[in-house]
């Protein structure tokens, strides 16, 4: 291993493994907890057991066929990540996608977020002890499952979004199923809120624990709901607004304390602003094709540096791609927030109980494969 | 010879006692663990064990036959004597405390004068097997469940002593019989609520449930005391808990919920057990019911909680108690 060892001399201190096999961890994560007592004084989190190259892959194959990677690398915003990568492909070559395609990306880019917000609703408190409420989630999240794979083929990876539109146009049993499943989950909400959220044991758990302030976030490049937790309004969909998100009337959820109680809730508020914008998407949903027309075979990218960004379930997804002029990437660098997030974990969790840093970690919202692509 | 017949009726209750003993402990594991798993899934939206037999009404046997055949894992670094010792520690001691109860007017091993001090000494061993088990292992998970543990059981004890003693000064005896006699007009729980309340709090606790669970806090610590821990030293630990929850829970009912009254069936002094187990049975689907539910506390707001709200107002409802029954 390259892991310095941490200092274990201390009679009082000793080392504790906490993965890369451990319930809360979430994935091959591993960290070392340097403890005294019950109290993490030193975490050092240890990467790399998941990396599949993912960008060295993105150098040895057409531009175009690297869309399924970028799905591995987020397995619960695979089609955010699609997104971006379409777009950083569409901004290079100068194709557009038509406006029906651009809508229809909307409604499945915030079905997903909604489905990755579900799952770490439902992990979260899993994390925090109540068994129950993750069978309840996933209860929703099939539903949401259930449309896309009507639509796109797969439940978890999908490669949906193209160069210049999507692979195959929605229908209606697409639009009434989806629109059900907000009539759904809205029904859903209250009991969350009632069982859940207001639940004394869990507002002590989290309120107070993981104090971020937006300077600290600014240090780490935290972005996503963890920053939006400490009173930033930051959200890349309504920032620099990309496709067609500046023509949707939602909210971005902000709190101010900063915690993990914060980040919990501003979570929790995005599910809603999500479907409110897929509502007024299928309100607008124009009509016609959902390709450009003409999209080349062997997609020649003018050599150069090109740079787009998303807002992904967890924070500012960033596809930086250079050119030289063929049809295979020179460069492709993949900004993911979940790495950021992360590098936050030992200042954020020094000197707390165990299971706060169980807590701590769970509100970044932790995917790994996305910090090891 | 006169002497072996005199005790012959003796010997003949505490072998029937041990086989009762037994079967209570072996029976309620079967019950409770089919329970816990069945409601547990109704809980979370799914039908929980379906194969084996009806419903999966076998599902359990079936478990414990396959825990029966695994092999004993000990660990290679772990301390072996110790590591062996605390799942029968834990699971021994159970027997003694049913011997006490009384189930119904009639049915009771031994109704002895300090049948209340029986129950709690043979209880706190468990936390000593917790211990044994966690430190024998020589893993940091286990370590750190049984530390917890201890720290938990020890801090409870001392509420859950205390609204029970408001009792025992009511009625004057430690006697689980005479105290569930002396519960004919009303029930207990409606004079003394504060201290029903109180012990509910640390019976959870004391058995190591959820929201208590922080000994065995799977997402923190694995399987906390357990984790190294396979087979049948693992299920021992899994038996000792159901006892002892089934031992709280009947403690609760002799003390609060009027023992083994009830509408009268014939042959009431022997039939009242089906009143006795009625209540138990709905305590412990309480136990299950917030398991499900609730979050699991903190380590330090748990200490809180025992030292700040549950033993001052233990105490305060104490000596009211012992004040009114001085004055009547």
């Amino acid at each position: 291993m390259n892991v310095e060892p941490l200092e274990d001399d201390r009679h009082h201190r000793f080392v504790l493994n906490m993965g890369p096999q451990h319930p809360s961890t979430h994935g091959v994560l591993r960290v070392l907890l340097e403890l005294e007592g019950e109290y993490a004084m030193n975490l050092h989190p240890v990467l790399g057991y998941g990396h599949r190259c993912h960008e060295k892959i993105a150098e040895h194959k057409p531009a175009k066929s690297f869309m399924p990677n970028t799905a591995r690398m987020d397995y619960l915003g695979a089609l955010i990540y699609n997104h971006g990568y379409a777009q950083i492909l569409e901004k290079a070559t100068g194709v557009e996608a038509p406006q029906r395609a651009e809508y229809i990306r909307v409604i499945t880019s915030e079905l997903n977020r909604i489905q990755s917000h579900l799952l770490w609703y439902g992990a979260y408190l899993l994390d925090l002890g109540a068994f129950t409420p993750i069978m309840y989630a996933f209860d929703d999240r099939e539903h949401i499952l259930d449309i896309l794979e009507d639509i796109t083929g797969s439940r978890l990876t999908y490669c949906y979004y193209r160069v210049g539109g999507v692979s195959k146009d929605i229908d209606d049993k697409f639009i009434s199923s989806t629109r059900a499943f907000i009539d759904r989950l809205r029904g859903r909400f209250p009991m969350y809120e009632q069982l859940v959220n207001g639940n004394i044991i869990l507002q002590n758990r989290l309120n107070g624990v993981g104090d971020l302030t937006p300077q600290t976030c600014a240090r780490y490049g935290i972005t996503g709901p963890m920053l939006r937790g400490t009173g930033v309004a930051y959200d890349l969909r309504r920032a620099e607004p990309y496709s067609v998100y500046s023509e949707f009337d939602f909210e971005i959820p902000t709190e101010t304390k900063g915690d993990c109680m914060a980040s919990f809730l501003v979570r929790y508020r995005e599910m809603e602003q999500s479907l409110r914008i897929i509502e007024q998407a299928l309100d607008k949903l124009p009509e016609g094709p959902v390709m450009a027309a003409k999209v080349p075979k062997k997609l020649k990218i003018p050599a150069g540096d090109y740079n787009s960004s998303v807002e992904a379930p967890r924070g500012e997804l960033s596809y930086y791609l250079v050119s030289d002029g063929t049809d295979t990437p020179y460069r492709l660098k993949v900004r993911t927030p979940s790495y950021s997030n992360l590098s936050v974990v030992p200042e954020m969790c020094q000197g707390m109980l165990l299971s706060d840093v169980v807590s701590a970690m769970g509100s970044l919202d932790l995917v790994i494969p996305e910090i090891d692509r | 010879m006169e002497t072996l017949y005199s005790i012959f009726p003796e010997l003949i209750r505490i072998i029937v006692c041990a086989i009762g003993g037994a079967v209570i402990v072996f029976g309620n594991a079967l019950v409770m663990g089919y329970a816990e798993r069945k409601l547990a899934g109704h809980i979370m939206l799914r039908p929980g064990p379906m194969e084996v037999g009806f419903h999966g009404i076998i599902q359990l046997v079936v478990d414990g036959l396959k825990l029966m055949g695994k092999q004993l894992v000990v660990p290679a670094q772990a301390d072996k004597p110790l590591f062996m010792l605390a799942p029968i520690l834990a699971f021994a001691p159970v027997f003694v405390p049913l011997l006490v109860i009384p189930f119904s007017d009639k049915l009771q091993g031994f109704d002895l004068d300090i049948g209340l001090l029986v129950i709690l000494a043979f209880a706190s061993i468990n936390v000593l097997a917790i211990l044994i088990g966690g430190w024998g292992s020589n893993n940091k998970y286990s370590l750190f469940g049984a530390f917890r543990s201890v720290a938990q059981n020890v801090a409870y004890e001392i509420p859950m002593l205390i609204s029970l003693l408001a009792i025992v000064f009511m009625t004057n005896t430690f006697s689980l019989r005479e105290v569930a006699a002396a519960q004919s007009p009303v029930w207990f729980v409606v004079v003394q609520p504060l201290a029903f309340l109180i012990y509910i709090v640390a019976m959870v606790a004391e058995t190591n449930r959820a929201p208590f669970d922080l000994p065995e806090a799977e997402s923190e610590l694995t399987a906390g005391f357990h984790t190294e821990y396979s087979g049948m030293s693992f299920s021992l630990f899994v038996l000792g808990e159901y006892a002892n929850m089934f031992i709280v829970c009947s403690v609760a009912t002799v003390f609060f919920l009027g023992g083994s009254s009830g509408i009268d069936l014939p042959y009431a002094e022997y039939t009242g057990v089906v009143w006795f187990l009625a209540k138990v049975y709905a305590l412990m689907f309480f136990l299950i019911w917030i398991r499900w539910t609730y979050p699991r506390t903190r380590f330090d707001q748990l200490m809180n909680f025992c030292w700040k709200y549950l033993i001052p107002f233990s105490l305060v409802n104490l000596l009211i108690t012992v004040v009114v029954v001085k004055l009547i």
